[in-house]
Order: structure tokens, then sequence, then C-alpha cells
């Protein structure tokens, strides 16, 4: 029978139940390959419950450093019969399956193409544990010593990381150092070797492994966000718990222990919008952390915002859609409702982290741009980056940084004879003055509204006031081109007819496929679009090749359309390419999807260029 | 309404309170509601309050939501900001700015269609978290805007202009303010000046979330014999359960009271709250007390208008919260940015 071979380069699939406490054990296997050296790319695949539920953990054991999802299983850890049977069919031919054979199950359970490794897991815990909980949370250390012998994972690696982990509570410490011990004799006596396994390599360096979801809390702390409003919702509520938790640490005042930040869990998404608005109105920096529902629920407020240009920022965690959708599954769905959220004429500015490094990075600028902009500005993160870890480069802050609180005029400013219009475009960018509630006796109060207004915030039903207002709102929009991150072009070896556009958490799939796709002989220059409004770049690029593949995690093609839309690109030239089951878009997906599409294109060049 | 315009040129002898602005800077633009309106006279009220406060106007944030009476902030404090929000959702956007700096005053102004219908969870919410502000609510139990529905404090059997009987049991605000944690609760009539002002000084100098409902006859649509509402009704249904004074810590204490008239009840900030008892048994500071007594009065028939409940320990939500004492929107990269070093420590837990 075959055997899959591999080193560095491998699938391991953990089957659980929810609520067993079997994630951390997984994590822990994953943070002893990548203490190796070798990076590794888990994703937790959880069910929208809290325990009883099938659950899955991915590592994928990468040394070439592609971190997105690769689709296939070399080794399935099957501890769930819940989901033995789909388990079970989805491993690779001449793969393998580790399972507790405590209870004898039937041929017809298993597959003639796979390799068994049987171990009696629960026979082995009830012997050695008499409390039910520790039965079930050493049963996962256990097979973690067992894999780890099967998979030559260093057990001082994995020892280091519970020193770490229960510093100063030495009985837990010893235990678990004991459970992963009796894991391990067991493997070296009763399991053969298989042919995954891992070698020490320096292919980590500095790279850090975190969440997106602290990462983009820890950008709002260093962007100097001062109040949080939230209301938890999966996968975006470990957004502002983390923000809480570092807040603790890094904002609290040395002198009186008093907190140089506030954090509300408001009622409802619409008053934690309303909580973010009242702070930017009144010179706050704040935000606030959801998913699409939650945005459904602010779009009232968010028009609002637009139209009374109030700074807010909004980290979208984006989920399955629509209504409650895939609560716990990962898609890009949520762009067309973020970039035009709210009724009447709205235009939003979104920005694209690929990974967590920039969840921090976006977050913090996004703190700066809704200020200098004077209007909400969503940072599109989605549960692939956000409640996964991820390998990414180390977070980085120039101390010499500044934060841009945009154009607040001041008491002096006013005392000199500033003309204060609140609304009036004195720069030619669009962006109107504001005052601070509060600053000045006499001069720079108005009265906000999102009703309709002149120049100076009075009132007016005039038509002409309002099409100066929307104009000068327009202009704004095309100041932010210049204000926000510029897409990334990577190009390709040789010159290229065909191009590809991306986005988020596409990054590393995508990157794996350019590879892939240029040991096929398929050269593609890709471009990663960073932020909407779309600069000229993009649409340059665009019409620099014949067609452009736009890949996305939606069903309906979204960057492709606000592109046509919002870019004025040709719509024959794109060719859309969508994965949208929930899972997170796969290298051999995308490989595949362009390979064919391009033999496709190379047979009948002519009449497709030819629209092109 | 009128259409008017004050001169803006005061006279010189008009009186200057103690921060040296006459009544006159604390009005604002020209009302557009309709002439009668018991929204005017509650503006009316705020102004004199925040005179006699001593208040300067720019250091009073005014939020609305949507409505009449969500109108009613560019009609006084014409100095001070507004925020003209959206419909229901005041307290949200108050709390927030009241987490941006501490030290402003918040004055959040609603209707009963604001706060009773599609704002009530809101309105409860902001109750329970101990906002520093004063929440009004000018209640007509009618739509002004959308010319006359029924709106969710309407009583049953209330009858409308166009003669519809209202046929649901009426939101009584006051009564949900003091189960959901107000620490402040008080009912007032746009038409009783003297009781509403004190009421309106004391509300404003609480440390805590204080509302005050205040009936304020609508006189295009719910002025008319049926309503519960209009004038004459809440004029002869008005059981007032104590007059107020309220004195700051500098005011001297003048006035002369009868043995056992008198309730004095002293705020976290030194300022007294001095009530005059109309119904002998009557104690503002018992909530449980007070619930029960709007609840008795209301079956048959009586608006309890007063100070209904005071708590005066309260605590604000800065200082559950342990925020410094600067206000935050003041705060720069220096107290905001943990640094590169801080950040190098986490790159290194990270590893």
């Amino acid at each position: 029978m075959q055997k899959i071979e591999a080193v560095n380069d491998f699938v391991i699939k953990f089957a659980n139940i929810n609520g067993s406490g079997s994630a951390s054990a997984n994590e822990l296997l994953a943070r002893a390959i990548l203490r190796m050296g070798v990076p590794v790319s888990p994703r937790n695949i959880f069910p929208s419950n809290i325990q009883g539920l099938p659950t899955w953990f991915e590592v994928r054991v990468t040394e070439h450093g592609y971190l997105g999802r690769r689709g296939g299983v070399d080794l399935m850890v099957a501890m769930n019969p819940q989901s033995w049977d789909q388990d079970v069919r989805e491993i690779d031919p001449g793969g393998y399956l580790f399972y507790d054979s405590s209870k004898p199950l039937p041929r017809s359970k298993f597959r003639d193409d796979i390799h068994l490794l049987a171990m009696p897991l629960t026979e082995i815990c009830n012997e050695t544990y008499s409390d039910a909980r520790e039965r079930q949370l050493f049963r996962n250390i256990i097979y973690v010593g067992a894999l780890a012998w099967l998979l030559d994972v260093d057990p001082a690696e994995i020892e280091k990381l519970f020193g770490e982990q229960f510093r100063g509570k030495e009985k837990l410490l010893d235990s678990n150092i004991q459970a992963l011990a009796l894991g391990r004799e067991y493997a070296r006596e009763h399991l053969k070797p298989i042919a995954l396994k891992v070698e020490r390599r320096d292919r980590v360096g500095e790279r850090i492994f975190v969440d997106g979801n602290s990462a983009a809390a820890l950008g709002c702390i260093y962007g100097g966000a001062m109040v949080c409003a939230w209301y938890p919702i999966t996968p975006s509520s470990s957004v502002a718990e983390a923000f809480e938790r570092y807040a603790q640490k890094l904002r609290i005042d040395p002198a009186t222990g008093a907190r140089r930040y506030t954090i509300v869990q408001a009622e409802d998404e619409l008053a934690s919008i309303g909580m973010v608005i009242g702070a930017g109105w009144n010179g706050a920096r704040a935000f606030t952390a959801t998913s699409g529902p939650g945005i459904s629920l602010m779009s009232e407020f968010i028009g609002l915002a637009y139209f009374a240009e109030i700074p807010a920022v909004l980290i979208n965690v984006q989920r399955g859609g629509p209504s409650t959708g895939m609560p716990t599954r990962t898609q890009q769905a949520d762009l067309i409702a973020c970039a035009y959220a709210s009724h009447g004429d709205t235009r939003h500015v979104l920005l694209f982290p690929e990974d967590p490094y920039e969840c921090f990075e976006m977050s913090a600028q996004a703190l700066d741009l809704a200020e200098r902009l004077q209007t909400p500005v969503f940072v599109m993160t989605d549960l692939d980056i956000g409640m996964n870890q991820r390998l990414c480069r180390p977070f980085a802050w120039d101390d010499s940084r500044e934060y841009d609180r945009g154009k607040v005029m001041t008491r002096e400013a006013l005392d000199s004879g500033a003309d204060f219009g609140r609304y009036l475009d004195v720069d030619g960018d669009g962006i109107p003055y504001r005052t601070y509630p509060g600053t000045h006796p006499t001069k720079g109060g108005y009265f906000t509204r999102g009703t309709t207004k002149n120049a100076y915030a009075v009132y007016s039903e005039a038509g002409a006031d309002y099409v100066y207002n929307v104009q000068r709102l327009k202009k704004k929009f095309e100041t932010a081109k210049s204000l926000v991150p510029l897409p990334v072009l990577t190009a390709a070896r040789y010159p290229a007819r065909f191009a590809a556009i991306f986005y988020g958490s596409t990054s590393p799939a995508m990157h794996e496929a350019l590879d892939a796709l240029a040991d096929q002989g398929i050269y593609i220059n890709a471009l990663r679009v960073c932020a909407f409004p779309f600069q000229d770049e993009i649409a340059e690029f665009v019409a620099a090749h014949s067609k452009v593949f736009v890949l996305e995690q939606n069903c309906d093609g979204q960057l492709a359309t606000m592109l046509v839309n919002e870019a004025g690109v040709n719509p024959a030239s794109l060719i859309s390419i969508r994965h949208y089951d929930g899972t997170p878009i796969t290298a051999r997906f995308i490989t595949q999807e362009i390979a064919e599409r391009v033999s496709r294109l190379n047979v009948r060049p002519l009449r497709e260029d030819m629209v092109a | 309404m009128t259409y008017i315009a004050k001169p803006r040129l005061h006279h010189p002898t008009l009186a200057k309170n103690r921060v040296g602005y006459t009544r006159r800077d604390y009005e604002g633009k020209i009302s557009t509601l309709c002439a009668g309106c018991g929204h005017d006279s509650i503006s009316a009220a705020i102004i004199q309050a925040c005179w006699e406060l001593d208040v300067e106007p720019h250091r009073v944030a005014k939020l609305s939501g949507i409505g009449c009476s969500s109108k009613t902030p560019d009609y006084f404090l014409g100095n001070s900001h507004g925020f003209n929000t959206v419909h229901g959702r005041m307290p949200s956007v108050l709390t927030g700015a009241y987490l941006a700096n501490r030290e402003l005053i918040y004055l959040g102004v609603s209707g009963d269609g604001d706060s009773a219908s599609i704002g009530l969870g809101q309105f409860a919410h902001v109750m329970r978290r101990g906002v520093n502000m004063t929440y009004l609510v000018e209640n007509n139990g009618v739509y002004g805007l959308t010319k006359g529905q029924f709106s969710a404090t309407a009583d049953k059997g209330s009858k409308s202009k166009k003669g519809q009987v209202n046929a649901d049991a009426p939101i009584d605000l006051v009564s949900l303010a003091l189960v959901m944690g107000a620490t402040f609760v008080a009912r007032g009539f746009s038409g009783d000046k003297a009781q509403l002002v004190p009421l309106l000084r004391a509300a404003i100098a609480h440390q805590g979330a204080a509302v005050i409902d205040i009936l304020s006859p609508c006189i295009a649509f719910n002025n008319h014999a049926g309503s519960t509402k209009s004038y004459d009704y809440v004029r002869a249904h008005n059981e007032a359960v104590n007059r107020l004074d309220f004195l700051t810590p500098r005011d001297e204490i003048t006035a002369e009271y009868g043995e056992g008239q008198l309730i004095e009840v002293r705020q976290h900030d030194g300022s007294i709250v001095r009530l005059r008892k109309l119904h002998a048994d009557y104690d503002p500071t018992d909530r449980i007390r007070a619930m029960a007594y709007v609840q008795e009065h209301a079956r048959l028939g009586e608006l309890v208008t007063g100070l209904l409940y005071v708590d005066p320990e309260a605590c604000d939500l800065h200082a559950q919260m342990n925020t410094v004492e600067a206000p935050l929107n003041r705060l720069g990269a220096a107290e905001l940015c943990p640094g590169s070093a801080a950040l190098e420590k986490i790159n290194a837990a990270l590893r």
C-alpha cells in the first residue's frame, strides 16, 4: 500500500468534540513544531455551540511557509465518533488514521488505502485517572505525546511550552508532563513509525504567532483608541476582549492606577455604534468590533456618521452570511454591505488586512484615517484571520509617529478670527474643520444633525445647500484615495497577459497558487487590493492585462462588482473566481480554477481577447 | 412660533449671573414649534435653570433623538454644541460623548415616541449605567411631526384628535426609570415652571443618571377633550408630592419651614435638595416606596409630580470604571501609546 511520505510538509486534522479542551492541546503540538523552526498554520473549524458538537483543528506543517489552507488531510486524529465516517473519508489515500481503539469498530468503518494508528486512549485514561474532567483533559495531552513521537516532534519543546504555560503551577506542570510521557511511551512500544516527519529548521525567524483579533485590538491600543463600545458576536468578540486585556496592562496611569480608556459592552450593536459616534463627535478616538449582522443593525447610524461627518472605526470580522448565516465560518461577503452601508448615497472607506500584522497596522491607521476624513472607516478582516493564530511579521511601531487628529479648530484659531463653517470646504480637499464641544464660550458651537444643512451647519432644505454638501463629500472620498494604503503588486517572473486581483485573507493561498501556477508555466501578475476607494493604479493594472481573475470568498463577486462600478474597469476583462463554502480558500482551488480557465482562454484566445 | 427675530443687542441693565452671563446668553434659535407648545416652556425652563446654576453655556452638550422634542435643543443654549442623532438612539450617543469627556454637562432631550417606543431599549439601558446626564422626556402622548398618531405613553382609553380610542396599556417612563436604576427620577409639567426649574437644577447637579418625565401638552394634536395629556386634564389631575428648593453648596438657606415639613438631601457634590413635603408620608429616598406610590396614584387617575426619587450616594459611570480625571479626548500619544519597547516585549511573548 502507498504511504504518504513527507518532511515538514503535511496536514494533520484533529476531529474532536467541542468543549473537551482539545483546541489548546492541538495548538500545543502546533506550537512545538513552530519552536523547531518549522512554520505551521493552524485553523480551528468550530461549531456555533459550546459543548458536544463536532469541531476540527487543522495543522498545516509547511516548511515553505505557505500559510493558507492547503486542502486534503495526511493524518487524521479521529477523536469524535459523531463525525467518524466523514473524517475517515477525508484522508488522502496513503494517509494515516490515528484513533481511539478502546471500543472495537467493525472493519467496514475503516478504509483499505490508509494506515491505522490505534491507541486505546479511553482505556489508558480510565486506568490512570479517576476524575472525569482529568480523564478528558489528559486524554488530549496523551494523544499529543503519541503524535509527537510519531512525527519526531521534540518532547523538550512541548515541555518548555508547558513550563511557560504553567509557570508557578508546579502540580499542573508535572501532571501534564506525565501525561505527555505516557502517550509517548505507549506510542514507542505499540505503534509503527510513520513517514510524516518534522525536522528542525530555521524557517520561522523573527515572525510572531498571533490571531488577527488580538492584533487588531493591539492596533487600537497603539492607535490611541480611547473608547471601545461593542456587543458580543462571533467571530469578533475577542477583539474587544483582547482590547480590554491589553488596556489593563498598557493603559493604566502609573501614578493613580486609573484607566486611560473606557470599554462598554452595550445592549446591542445599535447602541455600540451610537456610543462610538457620540465619542467621535466629542473628540475621542473610538471603535467597535462586530460582524455582518452587527453591520446590518448599525446601518442607520453609519449613515448619520457619514453625513454628519463623525469619525468612527468599525472592525468587521466577517463571517458567512446572509442572516445568521454561518456564524463560525469564514467569508468576505460584507464588502458591498459596508462600502455602501445605510440609506441614501453613501460610500465608506474600507481597509483589507491580509494577516494579523496588517490587522494591527490597519486598525491603528483606521483611527488616523477616521479623524483625518471625519467619516466611518471599516477594517475588513474575517474569521480566518481573526480567530486563527497565524505566523506573521512582528508588530512594529515608530516612536516618532504622531496621531493624525485631523482638522480640528482650536479656541486660539477661533479667537484669531478664523471663519468657522462646520461643513465648509476651506482647503479644497472636501474635508471641513470641526470643533470639539466645549471649545469656546461664544464661537465654534454648532448643531450636528443628519438632516441637510448649509456649510455653516444651519438647518437648510435648500437644494443648492444639499448639492454643495454631497459634492463636497464626493470630493472628500476622492481625497481618501490618496490616504488609504496602495495596492501591492506581485509581478510574475515573465511578462504576463493574465493577472489576478485578490484581497484580505485570500493572500497566503494566492501566493502559494502563484508559485504552483508558475511551476506549470502559467505566469500571472497579481495585485492585492488593500483599500476602498480604489486608486487609479488598480484600473491601470486591469487595463494592462487581457484577462484579470478576481478571487474572492463570497458568492456574488462583490469586489469584481465594485471594480466595475467604482474603478470603471471593463467588466469583460474580469473573470470572477469565488470560493464561498465557509472554509478558507485554498491554493489548490485557486491553482485549479485559474489553470483551467487559462487553458480554455489559450485554446480560443482570439474571441476572448477581442472583447478585452 | 414667531418670525420676529430677537435683537442680539442686550439691554445693559440685564442681570448677570456669577459667571457673567445674562439669561439671554442661554437662549438659542427661534423655536419653530407651534405657538403654545409645551416644549417651548421646557426650553424656557432649561434656560432659566442653567442661568441660575451659573453654568457656562458652552460647557453643556445637548443631545437629542428625532421628533418635535428633539428639535428643541436648537432653541436654547445657542453657543453649546448640540447633536440631533437618530430616532430613539440619543442615549447611546450621549453615553459615548460622556465617555469621551467627563467634564461637560450632558443634557439628553427626547420625547415619548423617541424614548418609550423606538428607543425604549436604549432608555432602559442608559439608566442602568449611571451615565452622568440629565435626561428629559418631553411627554405629550402623541407623535407630532407625523401628525397625531398615539405614542406608547398614551393612556388606555385616551381619545385621539380624530376620535380613535387608545386600547394599549401605557408605558410609564418614571416607573421604568425607577426599576432600571436611575438615581434621580422626577416628573414635572411644562405648565408649572415654578416646579420644573428647581427640578432641572437639581437634576443637572446630580452626579448620575437623572431623568425628568415632563408632561408637555401638544397644542396641535393632543389638547382636546378626551385626551389625558391636555393642559386641562394634567392641571386637574396633577398631584405634586413635594415642592423643591435646590441649593448649591454656596446658597444661603433663608426660607422658613414648619416642623416636619422639610426633607434635606445632601448630594455627593455638597449640593442640597430641599423638599417641602406636600404629602406627609412621601420619602423621596425610598425607591421601592416611590414605585408603589406612583402606581397607586396612577390607579386613582392621578399624575404624581415632583422629585420622586433621589439616591444621594449615586456614583457615576466614570467613577465606577476608574477612568483618569482628565477627559479622555484630551489625552495624547504620550499617555495612550505604549511605545515600541513595550511592543517588542509583546512580540517576544508571541514567539
